[in-house]
């Protein structure tokens, strides 16, 4: 079966794996009614606390670091640097926040009597899905982006296979590229299993209930909503759904900060540099692209649209969130895996900028263990010959080196302008003619006034001709 | 000879390079799309023999034998200094923190 073929009957097979129908969401002209698709399947904020609950998942606890802000205050000026709380999500099932989006998808497969579930993913979301598929006896097919051409393995992704096995999944390892996409239409076709997609208004929804939590849990230790939540970002789900939540528990003058591991210069389809990088996920070469066409994922109509929320974009360096992850660990006790916490080590800097009575909170950790250990990565990319550096993170070159602080008033992030983001955007609908309608849903995709988007269409148009 | 049941590791060329994605970069582009899968051995066979296997979620694969009892034998990785370096940063920075 040709790669073509397959390409070519990618909606049908998709709607037979969600059995959800897109086309009854959609508006005339380019947009879609999003709130309709996250009601579609009638689930209230309390029923997926409930299944959650009931698959020991969610409500853990939520930690103020006062030793890691007491480090991040002392590079602070006099009446700055806040206070940083983290929602310790690696004690949820599977060791990460993915049970939350898991418990949703493998209760609606189940729903609908399908025998078993897909997921195209290299990440925890993997382990979720299968320890999750485990607990309602469904069958469980992982298929990852795992290897290079050589055979050699990404020892995070490797670990992640292994916890798959472990919960009973088979797990489908392919290398570098794309056609991941290809090969994962061919097994939904094969099983006719459902498409626990991340980006499935389930996948989504499963999150609400983190950011109705932390902004519970912040008001009743503090007797406030939290002035900024930082989620990392990739795929935008985290983030949307986080943003979702808290909006639904009143927070809603709580800043949503998205931040990502800077891979600059690194391509995600290279075959080459998939071993250059010591973060598999939450960076850049995934949340740049989902931010800016949430649309380019695995279901017709993305539920995960993070420039619906996002007030602002951080990115931080390989070596700093190493940095921070050892500093998690010698200064509170806490050994988490360090891509959970990219989101901290944005955190440590930004906190630097805000008030001493302010409060930030980091809404995630995830597992450690052999693989997706800072000092396994570390050694992994000393091994392929990236120099280890200490100096100034901010001159990092992904692929090249790795720069840790050598001070924590070193550790400082970058900003994505949220107006290039959006630019960007829009960019996909250049020469357009778009109608009042489809201007009304830009505002919404934007979280910005119709007059800012009709002058950057205009600015897109201009540069064009 | 290898016997039925036997857990195994298969490898399977997905798409020669001619068939990929034509979107890719050079390096991707000139590699075939693989793919390697472990279950159980359906038939007698030897390394190097295209063969069936029966996966974790009871479908049929096929491709060639590659290794017999695979394991997993990721690890934390060797000592690296650079991590001694960090940790006495921040222990020392930390030294006046109550």
């Amino acid at each position: 079966m040709s790669y073509q073929d397959v390409m070519n009957r990618k909606q049908e097979i998709m709607r037979r794996a969600l059995k959800l129908d897109y086309e009854q969401f959609e508006y005339p002209g380019i947009g879609f009614d999003y709130e309709k698709m996250m009601a579609s399947a009638g689930f209230t904020l309390d029923d997926v606390i409930n299944i959650q609950k009931e698959n020991n998942i969610g409500g853990t606890p939520l930690i103020e670091l006062k030793r890691l802000s007491a480090y991040a205050r002392k590079w602070a000026k006099p009446g700055f640097g806040a206070r940083i709380f983290l929602k310790d999500e690696a004690q949820n099932l599977s060791g990460s926040f993915k049970a939350r989006r898991a418990a949703m998808s493998i209760y609606q497969a189940k729903r609908l009597g399908y025998q078993g579930v897909i997921a195209a993913t290299s990440g925890n979301y993997g382990a979720a899905v299968a320890a999750l598929a485990a607990r309602a006896g469904l069958k469980c097919i992982i298929v990852q982006e795992c290897y290079d051409s050589n055979g050699v393995g990404q020892p995070e992704i490797i670990e992640k296979a292994r916890a798959c096995q472990a919960y009973g999944a088979e797990v489908v390892q392919l290398s570098v590229g794309p056609e991941l996409f290809y090969q994962f239409l061919l097994l939904l076709e094969e099983t006719g299993y459902f498409n626990a997609s991340l980006y499935s208004p389930y996948g989504v929804m499963g999150i609400e209930t983190l950011g109705y939590e932390i902004a519970q849990d912040v008001m009743k230790m503090t007797g406030k909503y939290p002035e900024a939540v930082i989620c990392t970002n990739a795929g935008g789900g985290n983030l949307t759904g986080t943003a979702r939540g808290l909006i639904k528990a009143g927070a809603k003058d709580t800043k949503i900060i998205a931040a990502s591991v800077d891979l600059t210069g690194l391509h995600m389809a290279s075959d080459k540099d998939f071993n250059l990088k010591s973060f598999t996920t939450g960076h850049t070469g995934f949340g740049i692209p989902f931010s800016t066409f949430p649309d380019r994922s695995d279901v017709p109509r993305s539920a995960a649209r993070p420039l619906r929320y996002m007030d602002m974009y951080g990115l931080v360096n390989q070596g700093s969130v190493f940095f921070i992850t050892e500093a998690l660990a010698i200064l509170e006790g806490m050994e988490r895996g360090p891509a959970g916490n990219t989101s901290l080590a944005l955190a440590f800097s930004l906190a630097q900028t805000m008030k001493d009575s302010d409060i930030i909170v980091v809404q995630e950790t995830e597992y450690t263990g052999a693989g997706k250990h800072m000092n396994a990565q570390v050694s992994f990319a000393s091994d392929r010959g990236i120099k280890l550096e200490l100096g100034n993170p901010l001159l990092e070159k992904p692929g090249q080196n790795l720069i840790f602080p050598s001070s924590g008033a070193m550790l400082k992030h970058k900003e994505v302008p949220m107006e290039t983001l959006k630019m960007s955007y829009l960019k996909h609908y250049q020469n357009q003619l778009l109608f009042d309608s489809d201007y009304q849903y830009l505002s919404e995709e934007l979280k910005t006034s119709i007059e800012n988007i009709k002058t950057w269409m205009e600015a897109i148009n201009e540069t064009k001709k | 000879m290898i016997d039925p049941m036997t857990y195994v590791e298969i490898y399977r060329m997905i798409l020669p390079p001619e068939e990929r994605s034509s979107n890719l970069p050079i390096e991707t582009k000139r590699v075939p799309f693989e793919m390697r899968l472990r279950g159980q051995l359906l038939k007698e066979a030897s390394i190097g023999d295209m063969v069936e296997i029966v996966t974790a979620s009871k479908r049929i694969e096929r491709g060639i034998l590659v290794s017999v009892n695979p394991f997993f034998s990721h690890n934390f990785g060797h000592y690296v200094p650079m991590m001694t370096t960090i940790r006495n940063i921040i222990i020392k920075e930390t030294e006046d923190l109550s």
